[in-house]
């Protein structure tokens, strides 16, 4: 510890380890980490905001091939994994509760059942993908769909791929951040004064959640019932 | 640090009713509804964002600010789809002479 830096502040035994020094007090200090952890939500909005947009005008311009394509979709992989992904949704907001009242193994807990419940969508997310490689309906050179709409189902693939892809990939990226989070709560670093780490990656945690309440829905369900080739 | 502590009550309400929302929204899918089958999958799925963002996120309970940011995102999306969606739907409507 530097010794010369902490000598330059006189009142540095009297308060929290955790309180840096341009806040007042630790609960300014927690409420300026949740808006900076909002303000990059925003940002995640937009980025999954235009690709939704894509998705949106492509199936007001080729309403045939996105019956069939959605169709092709597995609606129970697609809907057990809405279960997990809600479920762990759950266990994520009883850690940061956990954290919240100072329950050390129970926070730890809730975040490996959390993971786990990832690790469980990923999994059925994978043999999701794998079916598609082997009917070739992944866009590019070797996709193959019956029918004149085949050029357009392609673009509902390209999209299918791009939404669920970028999805998965916050999903391993949230995956290790939990890990990380779990590892400190392990080491005892958090109080019930001191857990803001926790509660941003809760908020992370539930975004990924969000996105996939509406990719659900937009890809597997919503043109099952119209068929109109 | 005084963060609101949500009885665990609420978690498990909350996590039951996005349950019976998801429900619901699957057995809309099999009900062929026309053009309605669009909107109502995205009302509840807009349902249950909220649910998750005021109670799983805390908003309800957050600051001022946070509410600002929330609502401005909600903002921001939808000049994002409003203004170009506007724009290419139209574009039909040009055809003169």
């Amino acid at each position: 510890m530097p010794n010369g830096a902490v000598a330059a502040h006189g009142e540095h035994q009297n308060h929290h380890p955790a309180l840096q020094h341009h806040f007042e007090d630790l609960e300014q200090q927690h409420e300026a980490s949740t808006l900076g952890m909002w303000l990059f939500l925003v940002t995640e909005v937009m980025f999954f905001g235009g690709l939704i947009l894509a998705y949106t005008l492509y199936r007001i311009w080729y309403p045939a091939a996105w019956a069939l394509g959605s169709e092709e979709l597995n609606i129970y992989l697609g809907g057990f994994n809405t279960v997990v992904l809600i479920g762990s949704s759950l266990t994520m907001a009883l850690a940061v509760r956990s954290a919240q009242t100072g329950a050390r193994r129970a926070t730890v807990g809730w975040l490996l059942f959390t993971m786990s419940l990832g690790l469980t969508f990923l999994v059925v997310k994978f043999f999701e993908y794998k079916e598609k490689f082997e009917l070739n309906h992944v866009p590019g050179p070797n996709f193959r769909f019956e029918g004149a709409e085949s050029p357009h189902v392609q673009i509902f693939f390209s999209l299918y791929f791009a939404l669920t892809g970028v999805h998965a990939l916050h999903m391993v990226i949230g995956f290790v951040l939990l890990s990380v989070i779990a590892t400190m709560a392990y080491r005892k670093r958090f109080s019930p004064e001191w857990y803001t780490p926790v509660e941003l990656a809760g908020l992370y945690w539930h975004f990924v959640d969000i996105v996939w309440i509406f990719l659900f829905p937009l890809l597997y369900l919503v043109d099952r019932s119209h068929r109109i080739v | 640090m005084s963060g609101h502590i949500s009885p665990k009550t609420t978690y498990y309400t909350i996590f039951g009713a996005l349950m019976a929302c998801t429900a619901l929204t699957v057995g809309a899918a099999f009900v062929n509804l026309g053009d309605l089958n669009f909107p109502v999958a995205l009302t509840i799925a807009i349902f249950k964002a909220t649910l998750v963002i005021l109670f799983f996120m805390h908003v309800k309970y957050g600051t001022r600010l946070t509410w600002v940011v929330v609502l401005g995102s909600v903002f921001w999306l939808g000049i994002l789809l409003v203004l170009t969606l506007g724009d290419y739907l139209t574009r039909s409507w040009l055809t003169f002479g």
